[in-house]
């Protein structure tokens, strides 16, 4: 089965357990938002997935096409096909974007085989313009510097390159005005296909505007407590998440 | 394992390994009269250098091992265990055929005869204590350029070179430039004639392939008029069971308006003690750079300095230092100023990987009486464990107005969230260290030659790989 799965996971971190028991199921080809209040465990989730040494997961299953991945380093979940948006990109001072996906590009051929320096560049350009991003963003060190819109325009582009299998976009909407909210969610859509899973973890209902989920969850006390169309964001976004919240203690439906 | 072959070879590995002795002329372990007048007579010393070797012993028994602010591991060193000249009892051949084939080997495995076909406009050889090959494109010798070894160059050109030898450094400057006027063998003599420009580098090779020894070699530059020069060094050594010693005093000469370049790219094995001198003087309108790359040794103390003695005179350090497990790395630059309208830049990388540690120290001196001088300071280390250790020890003087100085420093670490985003876009964890050290040092590895900055680039991949486990 292609899709991206999290069986009754189990989370902690210092002794307290963030994730309580979530289930989840992104197939790729589609865009699933996860919604849900402040502390409600959500960026945690992001980091156990992409392998977060920080956290330790207590029980449960995490599988990506068959596979576990909770076997695996950051590093082989990132070549089988997982990328992670994050919400606070690091900066790799000294290192240009352009050096550091071509790095990541290259991590992913097999052994002895280099990455053409042309064909590279050739693919590079094309995602840039693709984004709207001028050339000589590439140029600038890793998140150095950045703008708030800047990071996470950066992130979007390694995407981009990267193909991944399935994506987690953690907050990729925070501290974003209107147009650079614009600007990624258009980045983002122009990505959507059927090879491609999506995980979208937000805490407002203003990016669904923009990038129009097929499924949307609501995580609240480290559970899913309601799972459904796109129109629960919108109903959310009315009632609070007081209301799921009352929810939370019913079995989450899926 | 790669075994291409490039500028200079610095891969850690390659370096290891060690043939036969093959000395015909060996001093013996432990130093006293006896050895100055051993190799007095087999280097057939004209009298002035004998006694010039005498008074370095003299210097040197007297003056104490700079304890008071010096790492306690200089009392590791047994002087009485130390022998202090080898060689295999022939001069230094102008043709590689003609080099013994022990020690041609050597340098063929490290890369060397290739390099020289390659991009080079000289090279020297040195194994153990003295030169095996040197050697000048025909064109260059043409334009009046000398590059001989030091033996060579006091032999034959006795005018230029007894004017300036032991002037920049004199015997008494530290106990062990004393030592090397004792015993100094090898190492560079080059005159640039006024008005030449010496478009490709020279460059010299210093091995030590002997254990219980010490290497002492001296090189004496002399850029004349209006002259420029690059010379570039690279060393390496196996890795022996005992330290071994490298102790060097290297004197630069930029006369007025000429331009000096001095690159080394050591990769010494971690028993090494690498105590060495190096000190140029720039005239009026002259200047003298130092870009000094400092990986492995066991304890390196190294500050290259500037002495600004003409008007407009200008002064560089560039440097790296890296300071694996077991490693110190105590590493900085002096700049005196002493004329008018000076100017001096330094800028020093550290790197500390596990226990390594790295000291910068840094002197700026700028007198009373002097006007429009200006000196700029950067340095920056960069810890790679918790376990890693640096310190900064700056000195600046700075006397009278309308001079300026500006110092920055900086400490960073590499953080854990750093690491695990680099790992998340599929680079290992021991890419992720080597490409954020490569970022660190980056601005100032692009002012390097070429083929130096794809051989550093190279080796930090190494020593990262070595460090994550």
């Amino acid at each position: 089965m292609k899709e991206l799965c999290v069986e009754k996971l189990r989370v902690a971190i210092a002794d307290r357990e963030i994730v309580r028991g979530l289930s989840l199921r992104v197939p790729r080809g589609e865009v699933h938002a996860l919604m849900g209040p402040n502390g409600s465990g959500k960026s945690t989730l992001a980091k156990v997935l992409a392998g977060h040494p920080d956290y330790q997961v207590t029980a449960g299953k995490v599988m990506m096409d068959g596979e576990n991945l909770l076997e695996l380093d950051p590093d082989e979940r990132a070549r089988r096909g997982l990328f992670m948006a994050f919400q606070y990109p690091s900066e790799i001072p000294g290192v240009t974007i352009a050096n550091f996906l071509r790095a990541a590009v290259q991590s992913r051929l097999p052994e002895g085989e280099e990455l053409e320096a042309t064909d590279y560049y050739a693919k590079l350009y094309e995602k840039m313009e693709l984004l709207g991003m001028d050339r000589s963003f590439t140029s600038r060190a890793v998140n150095e510097g950045f703008s708030g819109g800047e990071k996470k325009r950066a992130e979007i582009l390694q995407l981009a390159m990267l193909e991944p299998k399935y994506a987690v976009l953690d907050e990729t909407d925070s501290g974003l005005d209107i147009d650079a909210l614009k600007t990624v969610a258009h980045g983002v859509n122009s990505l959507r296909s059927p090879d491609l899973g999506v995980l979208l973890i937000t805490h407002y209902q203003r990016l669904l505007n923009y990038i129009v989920p097929d499924y949307v969850h609501v995580m609240v006390a480290g559970r899913i407590v309601r799972s459904g169309r796109k129109e629960l964001a919108l109903e959310l976004e009315e009632r609070g998440y007081d209301w799921a919240r009352d929810e939370a203690a019913e079995p989450a439906l899926r | 394992m790669k075994t291409e072959t490039s500028a200079v070879d610095i891969n850690r590995n390659i370096g290891d390994f060690a043939y036969p002795e093959v000395h015909v002329r060996d001093a013996g372990a432990g130093l006293s009269e006896r050895t100055i007048h051993y190799i007095s007579d087999v280097k057939e010393d004209p009298d002035w250098v004998r006694e010039f070797r005498l008074r370095g012993l003299k210097t040197f028994l007297e003056k104490p091992l700079p304890t008071h602010w010096a790492s306690k591991d200089l009392e590791a060193i047994d002087f009485d265990k130390i022998r202090y000249y080898l060689s295999p009892g022939t001069t230094a051949k102008r043709s590689w055929d003609e080099v013994p084939e022990d020690i041609k080997r050597t340098f063929e495995r490290l890369g060397i005869p290739e390099q020289e076909r390659k991009f080079l406009a000289g090279v020297e050889a040195q194994f153990d204590s003295e030169a095996v090959y040197s050697n000048i494109k025909k064109a260059v010798g043409e334009q009046g350029v000398i590059f001989v070894g030091s033996t060579e160059g006091l032999k034959n050109h006795p005018e230029i070179f007894r004017k300036w030898f032991g002037k920049v450094i004199p015997i008494a400057d530290n106990k062990f430039s004393a030592l090397n006027s004792a015993v100094f063998s090898g190492g560079s003599f080059i005159y640039v004639p006024p008005g030449v420009k010496v478009k490709h580098p020279l460059q010299a090779y210093f091995r030590i392939n002997a254990e219980n020894f010490g290497q002492f070699e001296r090189t004496l530059i002399i850029a004349d008029e209006g002259s420029e020069v690059t010379y570039m060094e690279g060393c390496t050594a196996p890795k022996f069971n005992t330290p071994t010693l490298h102790s060097a005093v290297v004197e630069l000469v930029a006369l007025k308006g000429a331009k000096i370049q001095y690159i080394t790219v050591q990769n010494w094995s971690s028993n090494v003690f690498n105590l060495v001198t190096k000190r140029g003087l720039a005239h009026e309108n002259a200047e003298v750079k130092w870009i000094d790359c400092n990986i492995g040794s066991r304890l390196t103390m190294k500050y290259p300095g500037v002495i600004m003695k003409g008007r407009k005179a200008r002064g560089e350090v560039l440097s790296i230092a890296l300071a694996n497990d077991g490693q110190h790395q105590d590493t900085g630059a002096k700049m005196i100023h002493a004329a008018d309208e000076t100017t001096s830049n330094i800028i020093s990388k550290s790197i500390s990987i596990g226990k390594g540690r790295a000291t910068y120290r840094g002197l700026v001196h700028v007198p009373k009486h002097l006007k429009n001088c200006k000196n700029n300071t950067e340095c920056d280390a960069l810890l790679i464990n918790s376990t890693s250790r640096t310190d900064t020890y700056p000195a600046i003087t700075v006397r009278g107005t309308g001079n300026a100085v500006q110092h920055e420093a900086s400490v960073s670490q590499v953080s854990a969230e750093q690491i695990f985003y680099m790992q998340q876009r599929g680079l290992s964890e021991a890419q992720a260290m080597s490409l954020s050290v490569n970022g660190f040092v980056n601005d100032l590895v692009r002012q390097f030659p070429m083929e130096y900055s794809v051989e550093l680039k190279r080796l930090i991949e190494l020593e990262m790989e070595g460090s994550v486990g």
